[in-house]
């Protein structure tokens, strides 16, 4: 249940006092909404959960992971077993 | 999908099994906390990647399994009402209570309604003056956000036909009551990464000082798996315990600060009853006294229930990871997705359903050449 998803926000609204956003996920969208996270706005990547964006996803993190993993992609490669 | 498919590659999922057999050097026994990680560890055969000094035991994370049964059992008897329009997310339909479930309400006439979304269900209630719509809130950290703003939102639009009942649970005093049991076997953890993108991490350094246990914040693809059992692994080897984000694109140290604060204003800490474990003190939350007319505890008079657990289902063992499905002996048998004797074996979460789906049945996922679907 604590499923979250990463969405790309492609639109953003108002609805009954909230603000919402149209979110695409990898072709299917949906109504999602922002009020947690005031920073996002289009083209912002967020993770949704239950209709929610909890978090804004950072690309600079995400881009910290993937070296870390060439990182240990490289040693392995040095010192196979 | 960004954000996702890289995080499914299989060299890299091989790199990091590969690094964690080159650091291990002894038996460590950690838990993943949410049932989320379960299912994936189990469906992408992660666990038999790992080299076999590292045991994975499942814990309590899967928050229809531990809503308590009196609670179901309330659920299904206001369900059962007339004037009644009962919202749930889909998990909880086939939940079994003492005899029954959601389904069988619904087969029965009761007006039992699936939501994505809380705010779907506070759309419900304006959409049906005349019925009062109950929408059932649990879940952990996670799902608090959104079950408040649903309260806040009913206040705002005046809706005198809308209520929640509560069944919130919360992840560190789970942690802090498997870690305190005598007969815990739990050296590290991975902790749930959507409960910390809301919460945080900041209240994990406690329990790791207390307990000497590293604690890895975790994200739910099969990389963020196995990078998370990684560090878990190198902080084991090297005697550290420390509170490790391994999911720092979607979590920060203090968390999302809007949403803790509107939960803070919306339920407060509670005892709370966590099916088949027991009370765990503080572990959950109510709505404030101040929202009480939102409360369906209160606006529903339910008679005494007497709720009766199956003999045979040992799901509290499982959740506090003490045992594994397959050591039950109703598992597969007398206990299946379709007939379920515990709602861990119905749940998307659940440790049991995660083995019958993925474990036992000849359809394991291989790991391939390619990405992992």
């Amino acid at each position: 249940m604590c499923l979250g998803v990463p969405g790309k926000i492609v639109e953003v609204h108002d609805a009954n006092g909230l603000r919402m956003a149209t979110a695409d996920f990898g072709g299917a969208r949906r109504e999602v909404c922002l009020s947690y996270t005031p920073e996002a706005g289009v083209g912002s990547y967020v993770l949704v959960h239950v209709g929610f964006a909890i978090s804004v996803i950072s690309e600079d993190e995400a881009r910290e992971t993937q070296s870390l993993l060439e990182e240990i992609g490289a040693l392995g490669e040095v010192s196979p077993r | 999908m960004k954000f996702v498919d890289e995080y499914r590659r299989a060299k890299d999922v091989h790199a990091l099994a590969a690094a964690v057999r080159r650091a291990v050097t002894r038996p460590w026994v950690i838990m993943e906390i949410c049932g989320g990680q379960t299912h994936a560890i189990v469906r992408h055969g992660l666990d038999q990647l790992l080299p076999p000094q590292i045991e994975l035991v499942h814990g309590p994370g899967c928050p229809v399994c531990v809503t308590p049964l009196e609670l179901v059992d309330k659920a299904l008897a206001i369900a059962s009402r007339a004037e009644v329009i009962f919202a749930s997310y889909g998990d909880m339909l086939r939940v079994p209570g003492s005899g029954r479930d959601l389904f069988s309400v619904r087969a029965a006439g009761g007006e039992v309604r699936v939501v994505y979304s809380p705010l779907d269900a506070v759309r419900l209630a304006q959409d049906n003056p005349d019925r009062q719509v109950v929408f059932f809130a649990i879940g952990f950290e996670t799902t608090a956000p959104a079950n408040a703003m649903s309260v806040w939102q009913a206040k705002r639009l005046g809706l005198r036909n809308f209520s929640l009942l509560v069944s919130h649970v919360r992840v560190p005093p789970a942690m802090h009551a498997i870690l305190g049991a005598p007969e815990n076997r739990v050296q590290g953890f991975l902790a749930a990464g959507h409960v910390c993108a809301v919460m945080g991490y900041h209240e994990y350094p406690p329990l790791t000082d207390r307990y000497h246990v590293p604690i890895v914040v975790t994200g739910f693809e099969p990389v963020d798996i196995m990078q998370g059992i990684y560090r878990a692994v190198v902080q084991l080897e090297r005697g550290a315990a420390e509170a490790e984000n391994a999911y720092g694109r979607a979590v920060t140290f203090e968390g999302n600060l809007p949403a803790q604060d509107l939960i803070h204003r919306t339920f407060e800490d509670c005892d709370r009853a966590w099916r088949g474990i027991g009370v765990i003190p503080q572990s959950g939350w109510r709505l404030r006294p101040g929202l009480a007319e939102f409360d369906a505890e209160r606006r529903f008079d339910v008679e005494s229930i007497q709720p009766a657990e199956s003999p045979l289902c040992m799901a509290g063992k499982i959740l506090q990871g003490l045992a594994k499905p397959n050591d039950c002996t109703a598992f597969a048998t007398a206990c299946t997705p379709e007939q379920p004797l515990g709602a861990t074996m119905v749940s998307g979460e659940g440790a049991c359903a995660a083995y019958y789906r993925y474990g036992r049945l000849p359809v394991r996922v291989p790991l391939s050449e390619g990405d992992i679907a």
